[in-house]
């Protein structure tokens, strides 16, 4: 069963964002998701500073399957990418909720209503099993 | 749900991550699919092969029937256990399929067809038998392992059946041996070296928990596809396919025009090819920039412009590498566009690795 750690919020596209204390929010992808995908050996991160729509192709994970997008999960601007995963892309499998974080943005405001807690994305994975 | 090899329930045993290949519920990976990729490179892997598709063919009219398929010339063979990889072509040369054939003896040969067309050649190889004195034999009751890697023929040779293993260490590549139901070839679609053993389903699924029990490697179809791109080894349906010859899919070392009598399928087309002038050729791609190459993307060259018939990531060499159809003048430096990006590549003589050796900088 994947790891859904609580005090996260999540999509429905298996991302999850933590509300920093400063107003950002970290964004990556779920344990589902990167098991899903497979081991991961190369992410595509976008530049800081980009504007981006909730939906918008944000970056792209690639397995040694294919490739995949991830897409923002809500309106805001690029603060920071993780560095750490142009030389180690594999941190996402090994620590989705860590150091295999993708990005940090900063939220339009509002943008972060409606977001899933653990419990309702747990039951959104039982309920796709 | 798909086809089961006889060895579908190792594999669930063994928590392997199952996908669908041709029909068939194959093992896309096991733990990972790097790790098996490395364990094939520098030990020992093996894969279920089962789905492969074993014809042998038999007859007075054996001979004449693939001197007419296969265009390639069994007439090279000089001894029986020798194999030969061919394309079998239609009738505008385009490729039917690829596979190998084996000569077990006097007028009896055994082809290894792959999985995913397996209806189609199966109906091909009738075809073209129509008035033969042949009989085609599917041999749907036998499971195909393949044990591959610098350890692989020291590892599997004693746990042979029939005292079979001094032979089989002794076998050079490209050859094979027919001991009662037990075939072995030294052959691979890993650019190491291995065998490929083709037995009756118990004794298969036997072998195969010897070979886990010995130390070898499970290994899926995510590793066999990155060891395969490695080797440049053409996969059919993305490197070549009914629409493409052998002569632009870096294939034309498979194709026997001498004798000039010799009327294979699908000749009178390639003949007109070359007499057209050849204007393709596939060959090797290495990315210069971050990012991984697929199969699809644009290649632009100074030449003209080309496509990836199989990119991804090679674990070797930790950067991504293709194979592409590209003008033939094309050489060096060139571009490729991945998801609207143009990005630094150069073409390169395949394959990237062999014999865990990388070949290519």
């Amino acid at each position: 069963m994947s790891d859904v750690p609580s005090g996260l919020k999540y999509t429905r596209e298996h991302e999850w964002l933590r509300q920093e204390g400063d107003g950002t929010v970290v964004v990556g992808i779920t344990d589902h998701a990167q098991h899903q995908l497979g081991e991961l050996v190369y992410v595509e991160l976008p530049d800081a500073g980009r504007s981006l729509a909730a939906g918008d192709a944000m970056a792209v994970v690639e397995s040694t399957k294919a490739a995949s997008d991830v897409y923002a999960p809500v309106a805001g601007a690029i603060v920071e990418v993780n560095p750490a995963l142009a030389s180690e892309p594999e941190l996402v499998n090994s620590d989705p909720y860590g150091r295999g974080w993708l990005v940090r943005l900063k939220p339009a405001a509002g943008s972060t209503d409606g977001l899933m807690d653990a419990a309702a994305y747990g039951a959104l994975l039982a309920a796709d099993h | 749900m798909g086809h089961r090899t006889p060895l579908y329930d190792e594999h669930v045993a063994a928590g392997a991550r199952l996908v669908e290949f041709g029909g068939w519920d194959m093992p896309l990976q096991y733990a990972s699919a790097l790790a098996e990729h490395h364990a094939v490179r520098q030990g020992c892997g093996i894969f279920d092969v089962s789905h492969m598709t074993v014809v042998d063919v038999m007859g007075p009219d054996t001979r004449p029937f693939l001197r007419r398929l296969l265009a390639n010339d069994i007439a090279r063979l000089r001894e029986p256990g020798q194999g030969l990889y061919s394309c079998m072509l239609n009738d505008a040369g385009g490729v039917v399929d690829d596979l190998i054939a084996y000569w077990t003896g006097d007028d009896r040969f055994r082809l290894v067809v792959n999985a995913a067309t397996r209806s189609q050649d199966l109906a091909w190889l009738a075809r073209v038998a129509d008035r033969d004195d042949v009989v085609l034999r599917h041999r749907d009751d036998l499971l195909m392992i393949a044990v591959q890697g610098p350890a692989a023929v020291a590892l599997v040779a004693p746990l042979l059946p029939h005292d079979a293993g001094p032979d089989v260490l002794a076998l050079k590549t490209f050859r094979s041996l027919l001991r009662e139901d037990l075939f072995v070839a030294r052959t691979g679609y890993t650019g190491e070296d291995g065998v490929e053993v083709i037995l009756p389903v118990p004794a298969g699924v036997d072998l195969w928990q010897r070979l886990v029990a010995a130390g070898a490697t499970r290994c899926g179809l995510g590793a066999r596809d990155t060891l395969r791109l490695e080797a440049a080894l053409n996969l059919y349906g993305q490197d070549m396919d009914a629409g493409t010859t052998p002569l632009v899919s870096g294939l034309a070392w498979t194709v026997a025009f001498d004798p000039a009598d010799r009327q294979f399928r699908g000749r009178a087309a390639l003949e007109q090819q070359v007499a057209a002038g050849i204007t393709e050729k596939l060959t090797g791609l290495l990315l210069e920039d971050r990012g991984i190459m697929r199969h699809g993307q644009r290649v632009l060259t100074p030449a003209g412009e080309g496509v990836i018939t199989s990119g991804g990531f090679s674990p070797t060499m930790d950067r991504s590498i293709a194979l592409a159809r590209v003008p033939v003048a094309a050489g060096g430096p060139c571009q490729v566009e991945i998801r609207s990006a143009l990005k630094s590549a150069r073409l390169v003589r395949p394959p990237f690795v062999r014999l865990g050796r990388v070949l290519v900088d």
